[in-house]
């Protein structure tokens, strides 16, 4: 196997927080002695990345998603545990190791707002020390790419949400970093952006081989481009594998979509009822006895069409989400 | 440092452009900038020519050079990164920096010294115009003008040190705006912004002699005044770089230490 470029072992990271009650009696005893409660965002992360990689990183809103990417990129220093990406330790913040990697934050901006994206880049070439034949080809690269020709000479308060947020990311990728980490980019963006985006981060991943670990509550985001998926929860990790897997291991149901042509009929001996409409009647029953059912199904009923499906990634994520463990 | 050099000058074309957006606020600010040490101005006039023609060692034509000059020192020399700061640790921004290759002192200064190259010349063009009503005194001391040019110098760079090492307090607390008004008083008093440092009591002086206000503003405009002899020219430089010195380390100290903050509670 290949060194990996990314290496966690047993991360956590424990925030300390001050809490009170609400109302002036509390506020004053919290003058006196202030009580403070440890929060575990993340809880003893362990895993690998390989080079080139596209990797999911899932979980429900304060799962530690976050808090690991920041981690990852050297903004946050951990409570405890190790990691190193391409062979640097993050928090250390060496210049050679900020200089390969990139880290875009789907709600935060760090493009002025003021002037026009072509001139936040040149500073970024300034700033990431990018030689000219390369920045060049590297902007013509992401301009194709992302379509930012007319974009580029707004000023960026006059963009629209997704077009200011290609700019952030070709803002991002100028210095061609090696190692990549998304926290939601397609987050607001339309069903076209998002798509737009995830063509490119595939295009991005593929022409420059770089390692890619990003978040998304858009699970279309990560069918597309993950073939692997972490899942955490409580900070901790509920699942590293195919994403195929996730579905097969989370998932004790299928659903069956039987059109009958009205929805007269009572189908509760069957399975659950989830809905009909247009006389197509949508069932869910246990994966074991999915054979059976559509035995019984088609002999008993007269069935224009018959359909069986693994329930909606959607489904599935919730569930493992709701489950908290396998 | 040739890569240092694109950096600031891409940092300057940032600023420029970015300000020229917004050349309403600058104006404003400016206009701040002007009115505070016209107000000092008028006042010390006022009592002068009621004193009789002078107040101390200052004549009334000598407290308009002195607030004229003080002015255009004051502007050259302040920084806003107090204020932005705070808002830089709450809203994240400070998240960008940090990822950078690059210690972000560097687009502070170049961000500082653009905005005042824009609007030097028109400070400099009003300090011309008061100076047709309010008629300063101005004596031409050769060797104080060549002396003038480090001493206003190093107040700069001394003043946007501390100021950017106390801007860093964001780093700890989110009650920035008391250590921030404790510090504008001391400066108002000890940096000779609201008169000059000669008419105030000998504590107060000997105070101003020793803690930095008065080599971040004050100083260079006494000497370009010509109202210091060539040995406290030299004294008074000679504080200024070891005040520089402590500056420098002090910041150091102060960045390491807040983003050890800042890394520990979230960035």
């Amino acid at each position: 196997m290949t060194t990996p470029v990314i290496h966690l072992q047993s991360l956590r990271k424990v925030y300390v927080v001050s809490e009170r009650e609400s109302g002036i009696v509390a506020a004053v005893q919290s003058l006196l002695h202030r009580q403070t409660e440890n929060i575990p965002a993340v809880d003893g992360i362990s895993f690998d990345l390989a080079p080139g990689e596209i990797v999911g990183f899932l979980g429900p809103n304060g799962a530690g998603k976050t808090t690991t990417l920041k981690m990852l990129s050297g903004l946050l220093h951990p409570t405890a545990g190790e990691g190193t990406v391409l062979g640097y330790t993050p928090w250390k913040r060496e210049k050679t190791f900020l200089r390969q990697i990139t880290l875009v934050m789907g709600q935060r901006n760090q493009l002025v707002w003021d002037i026009p994206a072509m001139d936040s880049f040149e500073l970024n070439r300034a700033i990431y020390r990018i030689p000219a034949p390369d920045y060049k080809r590297m902007l013509s690269d992401l301009t194709e790419l992302l379509e930012l020709g007319p974009l580029l000479r707004k000023p960026v308060r006059n963009l629209s949400l997704g077009e200011r947020m290609k700019c952030e990311i070709a803002a991002a990728l100028l210095h061609r970093p090696q190692v990549v980490f998304l926290d939601e980019p397609t987050i607001g963006l339309d069903v076209t952006m998002q798509r737009r985006i995830r063509t490119f981060l595939y295009e991005y991943n593929r022409r420059y081989g770089a390692t890619i670990l990003l978040t998304s509550h858009y699970m279309a985001d990560v069918e597309a481009l993950c073939r692997r998926v972490i899942v955490i929860h409580h900070g901790r990790l509920l699942f590293d594998g195919d994403l195929s897997d996730l579905v097969q291991q989370f998932t004790a149901h299928k659903t069956i979509v039987v059109q009958l042509g009205d929805c007269l009929a009572d189908l509760h001996s069957y399975g659950e009822v989830v809905s009909c409409s247009d006389g197509s009647f949508t069932l869910r029953v246990p994966k074991a006895q999915t054979a059976h059912v559509t035995e019984r199904l088609l002999a008993d009923l007269p069935v224009i069409d018959l359909l069986v499906e693994d329930p909606p990634i959607e489904e599935v994520i919730e569930r493992v989400f709701a489950q908290g463990s396998p | 440092m040739n890569g240092l050099r694109d950096l600031y000058t891409q940092q300057f074309k940032t600023t420029f452009a970015s300000m020229l957006q917004y050349r309403a606020s600058l104006v404003i600010w400016m206009i701040g900038h002007v009115l505070e040490p016209l107000v000092y101005l008028v006042v010390w006039s006022t009592v002068s020519r009621a004193e009789g023609g002078s107040v101390g060692s200052f004549t009334t034509g000598d407290f308009a050079a002195y607030f004229l000059v003080m002015m255009l020192v004051n502007n050259v020399t302040y920084t806003w990164i107090m204020y932005e700061y705070e808002y830089r640790v709450r809203e994240g921004g400070l998240s960008f920096a940090l990822l950078r290759p690059v210690h972000p002192i560097h687009s502070d200064i170049a961000d500082n010294v653009s905005s005042k190259l824009i609007t030097l010349p028109f400070m400099l063009l009003i300090a011309v115009i008061l100076g047709l009503f309010f008629h300063p005194t101005l004596t031409v001391v050769p060797w104080a003008i060549a002396a003038f040019l480090p001493a206003v110098l190093l107040a700069f760079l001394l003043r946007f040190f501390l100021e950017w090492t106390l801007a860093l307090t964001a780093f700890w607390t989110t009650r920035v705006a008391a250590i921030n008004q404790t510090y504008f008083v001391m400066m108002l008093f000890l940096s000779g912004q609201m008169a000059p440092l000669s008419l105030f009591p000998l504590p107060v002086r000997t105070a101003a002699a020793i803690l930095p206000f008065r080599w971040m503003v004050s100083f260079p405009v006494e000497l370009l005044l010509g109202r210091l002899t060539p040995v406290e020219a030299l004294t008074g430089i000679l504080t200024q770089i070891v005040w520089l010195a402590i500056a420098s380390v002090l910041l150091r100290i102060v960045w390491r230490a807040g983003v050890k903050v800042y890394s520990a509670v979230g960035a």
